[in-house]
């Protein structure tokens, strides 16, 4: 083994920010349903803290060993929804305390998996779930929720648009902060390990593990040595880079799912930005070659290192999945930050970034009077980015009661601060009160 | 058999070596290859050794190894050697 390799595997931790985002345990919560929502419940808090017992304990000694900080470590479950078919709006909240008391007793950061799958229509859990939001997120501290409202086979469901867009505003009416708990998603992945999106799908084995890598400090760093080159050397970099990483979270979740016997699922090869200094996508794409993000040319560097990451991380690991792409949340890093401040990065812009990156419109505060209906329009047109181009679109948007374009609001920890943006004040809410279902587009005719 | 990489930088001083090789020794550690060198003033050292005997004793290893970086005023880090070989081979 030689030092250089040594020296840069150091560096990358200690300078670059370089870390494991996420090993989170996917439980499927098929096998708990019983005759009541109270059995059910207690079957549920009984499933995950068996299973996920020593997942704290195990990812903090794999950090120890080969040196290389674990952020979080997180429980997904089966879209709640599905576990709760009979229940009502009120009869929701024991599930919800049920993961939320689980996640608490065996020491995760979050348990995502508080979801409903809606692209086609309701039955009757996904309407109780979806009522109960509002209570579920402002009385509980770590469950996560999604709701997945469109997919390229099914098209969209703009009355589920239509109800969360009243949802968010009535989450917004009872905490500032419990949106930032939950995600409208087109196109959901079954096996993704981020939150808030994070849920076990039903076609996932029992219990698996699944590893979020991040690291876009360490790209940062690595495009930094190629100033003035080629873009195509630029792509070359990236994609090493991205091996590098991806070999990390590899070993990390192979490691962790043979310690606590269950099966190892996929990494998600993701650039998840973290509110430090360094730690920034905003970041990697000026040192593409961007005075700043949100400027001209800023979709085609993004595509550029959403692509290049995919590549370079495909190969380094058994089995890849998620979301696997760059992250774009604006209150979570801090180059865009400063760009939305700058009045360079607009809402506008970031849609257009969000037809060539991993997920959505995410983390975004908007003044509190921002109508429900034009937070379904901005649901719909990101759904439609999704839908269309067969990949997963998100919206995390954070109205704020009282806000003013440009006041800051701080979400805490992870999810960091964002400046209040303008959304285009002309009304779109005759568009979603038509309701109904827009249908999945053909595939055929590409042009 | 599994190994570690134990990698010592900071200001040179004397004594960063035996007090290095002092608390290996005394957790009956044997060092199967060293490379050191002295940049503008700046030590560097990695080590590679054997754990095969020590894979329950790993976490007190490193706390030993801390404590005597604090010591000395240098950092000490003690890694698996797998995560050097994980990111650089395919």
């Amino acid at each position: 083994m030689e030092t250089t390799q040594i020296t840069e595997t150091i560096n990358m931790v200690a300078e670059e920010h370089l870390d494991i985002r996420t090993v989170t345990m996917g439980i499927s919560l098929l096998d708990t349903i019983a005759g009541t929502p109270q059995e059910t419940a207690k079957n549920i808090y009984q499933k995950i803290t068996t299973y996920a017992k020593n997942l704290v304990k195990v990812t903090q000694q794999i950090e120890r060993e080969f040196g290389i900080p674990i952020a979080n470590k997180r429980i997904s479950v089966t879209p709640i929804a599905l576990i709760a078919g009979k229940a009502t709006p009120d009869e929701m909240l024991y599930y919800a305390h049920a993961l939320d008391d689980a996640a608490k007793a065996v020491g995760v950061d979050f348990i995502g998996g508080y979801s409903a799958l809606v692209q086609k229509g309701f039955a009757n859990g996904d309407l109780a779930l979806i009522k109960s939001l509002p209570r579920v997120l402002t009385e509980t501290d770590l469950v996560m929720s999604s709701v997945n409202i469109g997919s390229t086979k099914a098209g969209i469901n703009l009355d589920a648009i239509k109800l969360m867009g009243e949802t968010i505003k009535a989450i917004t009416n009872k905490s500032d902060t419990a949106n930032a708990k939950m995600v409208v998603f087109a196109n959901a992945v079954e096996d993704n390990p981020f939150m808030a999106g994070a849920f076990h799908g039903v076609s996932e084995a029992d219990v698996v593990i699944n590893v979020g890598v991040s690291g876009p400090g360490v790209v940062k760093r690595a495009i930094e040595k190629v100033k003035g080159e080629s873009i195509q050397v630029v792509a070359e970099t990236v994609k090493k880079t991205a091996f590098k990483i991806t070999r990390v979270g590899q070993m990390v979740g192979a490691l962790a799912a043979e310690r606590l016997g269950v099966e190892f699922g996929i990494v998600d090869l993701s650039l998840a930005p973290t509110p430090a200094r360094g730690d920034s996508v905003a970041e990697v794409l000026e040192e593409i070659g961007l005075e700043m993000v949100g400027t001209h040319g800023t979709t085609a560097a993004l595509m550029l290192l959403n692509d290049a990451v995919k590549k370079g991380g495909v190969m380094a690991s058994q089995r890849v999945g998620g979301l696997s792409g760059a992250f774009i949340p604006v209150s979570e890093d801090a180059g865009m930050i400063d760009a939305v401040k700058a009045g360079v990065l607009s809402l506008a812009k970031l849609e257009a970034m969000t037809a060539v990156c991993s997920v959505g419109l995410d983390m975004i505060a908007i003044p509190g009077e921002t109508d429900a209906t034009t937070i379904a329009a901005m649901i719909a047109d990101e759904a439609a980015i999704g839908v269309q181009n067969n990949k997963t679109t998100a919206v995390r948007i954070l109205p704020t009661n009282g806000a003013k374009v440009g006041d800051m609001i701080d979400y805490g920890g992870l999810l960091g601060t964002a400046p209040v943006m303008p959304v285009v004040e002309k009304s779109s809410a005759a568009f979603i009160n038509r309701g109904g279902h827009i249908p999945a587009p053909i595939h055929s005719f590409k042009n | 058999m599994a190994k570690a990489v134990v990698t010592v930088i900071g200001k040179d001083k004397p004594g960063i070596i035996a007090g290095v090789s002092k608390t290996l020794s005394d957790h009956n550690i044997n060092i199967l290859d060293v490379s050191q060198t002295i940049m503008s003033d700046i030590f560097t050292m990695s080590m590679l050794v054997n754990l095969a005997l020590l894979d329950e004793e790993f976490n007190k290893l490193q706390d030993d190894l801390n404590l005597l970086g604090k010591q000395l005023t240098v950092e000490i880090h003690t890694q698996r050697e797998e995560i050097f070989d994980a990111m650089s081979r395919v």
